[in-house]
């Protein structure tokens, strides 16, 4: 017994000894390291840091990461959400329109013949670097944007201009721009090769927006690179976007997923209430909802319709003017019967649009007599219009022989849109309308992402739903869009009228004269809608902005236009 | 010992190899792509043919892998298209990183410090109500799925009571200085202690949520073992041979039935990763989770490669250590 004692004595104690003395070294290092440390990493806040100021700061929840911050190659919502509070155009759109209105520019007026434009410009502006904004920073963005070669041609980059202006100086394609001259500091010529409609609206877009030519030189602004299966952006693009407008780019904090903005205290207008605009990236839609209910976000864009009725509760929810179309598209290259007007009017006959629309889409959205809503330019009173008439519908496929019609219907899954918040549930209602008057439906649904858009575009569908959000207040950015070249979603090379269309679009987007035009663009949808029909116009749906109730003076925008240099919240 | 440890490493390198040309193949032939996904619905045929030429991907998928090793051989990845634009997929990957280490450490941490005491204090109370409750807790565990506790930790805790925050790593308006990239840490190192507490209180729920698997598992894996062990001679031997109770419970208890835990522990480890998918969404917490799940949806190839072979190769590494760490527990395994 003595002897096993003794052994268990030495078994336990000698390895507790040796555990105490284990763990005073491991304290005594823990110790060292927590003191040591700190000596190596030096705090790098500003005084201002977490303290309250007067302005105070509004985070706002942002669906998905910037694709960069110059706004030329950008064609994503998140990216000019963030730029349009940095940087400022010639024109702006009026505060909650989309009808333009001076910026930079004080006004501009054209020769007749609509080539030359003359803008006054605004003095005492300068840029956030501190250099002078006036005729010759002017003439160098417009030279800039024509002057862009290689990788940074891509339309996946400059696409705002391949869609408006067209080719670059290298003259691979025709251009829209001619020159820019600046006459004066306050004064810059701009000449156009011919006439459009769409000048100088087109100008309102974020993408054309005035940056520092210096902050572009030295931070190489047009240094775009091919790498591999991307492009690489330059510093500029990255961390140095310069504008003149009401806030300065701060910081991206990508290990946080927060960009962060700061008064302009420079700024040459009202100057913004805000000390802070922070956009923090929340890509799921319903954390985005439960981040404002927390009360850890004050706002974000484009809440889901199912949850207009809570939001509204107990918060500002600010339905905008639809500004977008939803349709239902005939592609007329694989299925012969879609070439013959009646088989499309019948399909147009058969689809209940006016239930659809109350069923399937938020209040506030109307049902779409033409391609773009009616407040764009050109729109007309009198188009053919097709109420719901199934028997109609049946009459006109007898006549065209395609009683027994089948279509493949593509719809999109993964994807919500301002113009088409639930594709599953709009499906659903077209494909029961279709089949009540007898045609078979071949339903084919995938991922937007997931090769949705590429058999769209490549024209492998029969039917399909697709839209548009406005860019500007122009007829061209919707219709020319749509029909104006013959390859293209709706195959119009099969349609003996799709040169036709395409010409009208380019000669009334060319009349200088705006009565003139407007019937020019009045007579092309009367014919879209009654010879015509490449797909039937099913919705103009609002989007919504919602922002707690603490946040005041945000002016909804029907395309997205949102400023926050008006905007103050309070602490209470 | 180091043979086997070299060894162990050269298959590291084959699974990267067999991944990389596996995912390779597979990203590129499933329909869409980032072409869609750069120009989404204002492309025009003629925009998706000059960006196809423009990113190489009208060209074989072999001349592609070929052109892509080429570049991962100098150290590129590739660029991302969808998640971060412009970035680096290497860059992204070693960015969000250490968010989602100090998110697992937290969570497993979490999973080890709950499971392995209440795993052990229900074998010893075995019918007891301990016991029962663990189990119960432990099945619950492991039948929720992961996102829905997430959304329910964060609707109580966040969105009704307003304890913790919902999304994130951590307040943008504290400012906080960026040393390591583990935002805790960082805080610690600078002093910046609000920032280092700021992001202990967005880490809590997800660890939380990405822990209960962990938990669970470990839970029962230690309650079995200890249960065997108990019931073996040498336990019985060592109390008539008259040692304490503390001792065998440490020295012999303890000791023998670490080893099937910590197998478990590396197993867990390694499987973290696919609840930080979900947790992350959940949680909008920018680690590699939701960068794994955003590339897939953006069609961000580099991304998705990067972020997949890191994964597996992290599992394979973890696992390495498991069978490295047995060892340590076992001197059998020594000899």
């Amino acid at each position: 017994m003595i002897r096993f004692r003794t052994t268990r004595r030495e078994r336990t104690e000698v390895p507790r000894t040796r555990s105490r003395a284990r763990t005073v070294v491991a304290l005594a290092a823990a110790a060292t390291v927590a003191v040591a440390l700190p000596a190596c990493a030096q705090s790098q806040r500003g005084n201002e840091g977490g303290a309250a100021q007067s302005g105070g700061t509004l985070t706002f929840g942002a669906a998905g990461a910037p694709d960069l911050f110059d706004p030329f190659y950008a064609n994503d919502g998140e990216t000019f959400r963030v730029s349009r509070q940095i940087f400022e155009g010639l024109v702006g759109f009026k505060p909650g329109g989309s009808t333009i209105t001076p910026e930079l520019a004080t006004d501009w007026s054209s020769t007749p013949d609509g080539k030359t434009w003359t803008f006054n410009l605004r003095t005492g502006v300068k840029f956030q670097d501190g250099t002078d904004f006036n005729g010759d920073a002017v003439c160098a963005n417009f030279d800039r944007w024509y002057n862009q070669t290689g990788a940074a041609q891509n339309p996946a980059l400059s696409f705002y201009w391949h869609d408006n202006f067209g080719g670059f100086a290298d003259h691979k394609e025709p251009s829209l721009f001619d020159s820019c001259q600046a006459q004066s500091p306050t004064k810059a010529v701009v000449k156009l090769t011919r006439a459009t409609g769409k000048f100088p609206s087109v100008l309102a877009e974020a993408s054309f927006a005035m940056q520092s030519p210096t902050a572009m030189k030295k931070y190489d602004a047009n240094n775009i690179v091919a790498a591999g299966d991307s492009f690489t952006y330059p510093a500029y693009a990255q961390s140095h976007p310069t504008g003149t407008g009401p806030f300065v780019f701060d910081g991206y904090d990508k290990g946080n997923g927060t960009i962060t903005l700061k008064r302009n205290e420079n700024y040459w207008g009202p100057k913004a209430k805000l000390d802070k605009l922070i956009f923090r990236i929340i890509p799921d839609e319903k954390a985005r909802l439960q981040a404002l209910q927390a009360g850890d976000i004050d706002g974000y864009d484009l809440p889901n319709p199912a949850d207009w009725q809570t939001l509204q509760q107990n918060f500002n929810l600010e339905i905008r003017e639809p500004f977008n179309i939803l349709y239902l598209g005939f592609t007329q290259k694989n299925n012969p019967a879609l070439q013959d007007l009646r088989v499309r009017q019948a399909l147009a006959y058969a689809i209940d649009r006016k239930t659809l629309v109350s069923s399937t889409m938020p209040e506030h959205a109307e049902v779409a007599r033409e391609f773009y809503p009616p407040s764009v330019e050109g729109y007309s009173p009198d188009v053919q219009d097709y109420p719901y008439d199934p028997q109609k519908a049946r009459d006109l496929l007898k006549q065209a022989n395609a009683s027994n019609l089948t279509v493949n219907f593509y719809w999109p899954t993964e994807v919500t849109r301002p113009y088409m918040p639930d594709p599953r549930s709009i499906f659903g209602a077209i494909q029961a309308n279709l089949q009540a008057v007898g045609v078979k439906v071949n339903p084919i649904s995938k991922p937007w992402n997931g090769g949705y858009l590429d058999d769209v575009d490549n024209a492998k569908a029969d039917l399909f739903l697709l839209g548009w959000t406005g860019d500007y207040n122009s007829p061209d950015n919707f219709i020319g869009t749509f029909f104006g070249s013959l390859n293209n979603r709706f195959w119009l090379q099969a349609a003996p009228w799709g040169q036709q269309l395409g010409d009208a679009l380019r000669a009334a987007d060319g009349q200088p004269d705006q009565a003139t035009r407007v019937a020019m663009y009045q007579d092309i949808n009367r014919k879209l809608m009654s010879q015509y029909l490449p797909g039937v116009p099913i919705a103009h749906a609002p989007a919504a902005i919602v922002v707690t109730k603490k946040v005041k003076g945000l002016v909804p925008s029907p395309i997205t236009a949102e400023e926050f240099a008006p905007v103050s919240i309070s602490n209470s | 010992m180091l043979s086997y440890t070299v060894r162990r490493l050269g298959q590291l390198l084959l699974v990267a190899v067999a991944l990389s040309i596996l995912l390779f193949a597979w990203l590129r032939s499933l329909p869409g792509g980032p072409v869609s996904a750069l120009l989404g619905d204002r492309a025009t045929a003629q925009s998706r043919a000059q960006l196809t030429a423009a990113l190489g991907l009208d060209q074989p998928i072999p001349v592609q892998y070929v052109h892509f090793l080429g570049r991962a051989a100098t150290g590129d990845f590739g660029v991302s298209t969808g998640v971060q634009p412009g970035d680096g997929a290497l860059t992204i990957f070693l960015q969000r990183f250490p968010a989602t280490i100090e998110l697992s450490v937290l969570a497993i941490i979490i999973a080890i410090g709950a499971g392995i005491p209440l795993g052990y204090l229900a074998a010893r109370r075995r019918g007891g109500w301990m016991d029962n409750a663990s189990v119960v807790g432990s099945l619950v565990g492991v039948a929720v799925p992961v996102f829905f506790l997430a959304f329910l930790l964060k609707f109580v805790f966040a969105v009704k009571l307003g304890w913790l925050p919902t999304s994130g790593r951590q307040s943008a308006d504290l400012d906080a200085t960026r040393v390591t990239g583990f935002f805790v840490l960082d805080g610690l190192l600078t002093r910046e202690w609000d920032a280092s507490w700021d992001a202990l209180k967005h880490l809590l729920l997800p660890a939380l949520a990405l822990g209960s698997i962990p938990f669970a598992v470990i839970f029962r894996i230690t309650r079995g073992a200890v249960l065997e062990v108990l019931d073996e001679d040498y336990v019985r031997t060592a109390h008539s041979k008259g040692l304490t109770g503390g001792t065998i419970r440490r020295r012999h208890v303890l000791r023998n039935a670490m080893l099937p835990v910590v197998t478990t522990i590396g197993l867990q480890t390694g499987a973290l990763l696919s609840g930080a998918v979900l947790t992350e969404r959940v949680f909008a917490y920018p680690g590699i989770g939701q960068a794994l799940a955003l590339s897939f949806e953006r069609r961000d190839y580099a991304v998705l490669q990067i972020v997949i072979i890191a994964a597996a190769l992290c599992y394979v590494l973890v696992n390495l250590v498991v069978d490295l760490s047995y060892a340590v527990i076992d001197p059998r395994v020594r000899t």
